[in-house]
């Protein structure tokens, strides 16, 4: 049988660092989208804090932390990284494997604000935009979901097909931030 | 112009994509004048409209918007899953 080789989405490309913004891919050991059946919010909640310690996102927000997060990633549905999800809570959400689905970047450093205000037409300031907050938006005609995951660090997700366009894009706006001094 | 999506709040028309107009669905069984009329017939009203836009590069609701076409004011969004209907 053929060995097969694994790559990740961004494999080869990165991680590059320019001027004080560093961006680097992220591989969370498993993300699956949870999306509540009807009426079944307050129960699945619940059941996600009793199973992985987290309950289940609002709108543009998060949960959880490095390791183990989930992520409101649109109407009505969040994802959840880092762990794999406990089969029992099927019987309140339908749950889909999403691990191999999306490029997940992590931008970090000082100037990270200024690079994703090229990009994306959503005030990501730390002042409106805080750590946990998330945001399903365009990035670069791209349907990305953002998410600040610290001081000066934001993790961003596209379709994996995307994930050349996407590094190509912040790349581009981490050199034009730099080259403004 | 910028619309206020219920889920993401205020956001760029560029994430957004237009259907057209949002019309009560006549029965299935409506005489064949009634859905010549729905499919085929519109109003063009200088003044508010009510038009079903999809959220298309953010969270993929279906919005109810009512603006006003003469002065491009955005009047009000709602869920179209909060007007009634099944799903």
């Amino acid at each position: 049988m053929a060995d097969l080789i694994s790559l990740s989405p961004c494999d080869g490309l990165l991680p590059v660092t320019i001027g004080s913004v560093t961006l680097s891919e992220d591989l969370p050991d498993a993300m699956t989208s949870l999306a509540p059946y009807a009426g079944q919010e307050k129960a699945l909640s619940a059941a996600l804090e009793a199973a992985h310690g987290m309950g289940f996102p609002a709108i543009n927000r998060s949960t959880g932390k490095a390791g183990a997060r989930a992520i409101w990633f649109s109407q009505g549905m969040a994802l959840v990284q880092g762990v794999v999800v406990a089969p029992e809570l099927t019987e309140f959400a339908a749950l889909t494997d999403q691990g191999d689905a999306w490029a997940v970047v992590r931008l970090d450093g000082d100037g990270a604000e200024d690079v994703l205000a090229r990009l994306v037409p959503v005030d990501l300031r730390r002042q409106s935009f805080k750590r946990g907050h998330t945001v399903r938006a365009e990035l670069a005609h791209m349907m990305a979901s953002i998410t600040r995951v610290g001081p000066d660090a934001f993790q961003v997700m596209v379709f994996r097909s995307m994930a050349r366009t996407l590094v190509h894009d912040l790349k581009t706006a981490m050199a034009a931030v730099h080259a403004r001094g | 112009m910028r619309v206020t999506c219920p889920n993401c709040g205020e956001r760029d028309r560029r994430e957004f994509y237009v259907k057209g107009a949002a019309l009560a669905r006549p029965a299935a069984d409506a005489a064949l004048d009634e859905w010549h009329d729905h499919v085929n017939l519109r109003d063009n009203p200088a003044g508010e409209v009510h038009e079903l836009w999809f959220h298309e590069m953010g969270c993929g609701a279906w919005i109810d918007v009512c603006r006003n076409v003469v002065s491009h004011e955005v009047i009000s969004t709602a869920w179209v899953s909060d007007l009634g209907g099944t799903r």
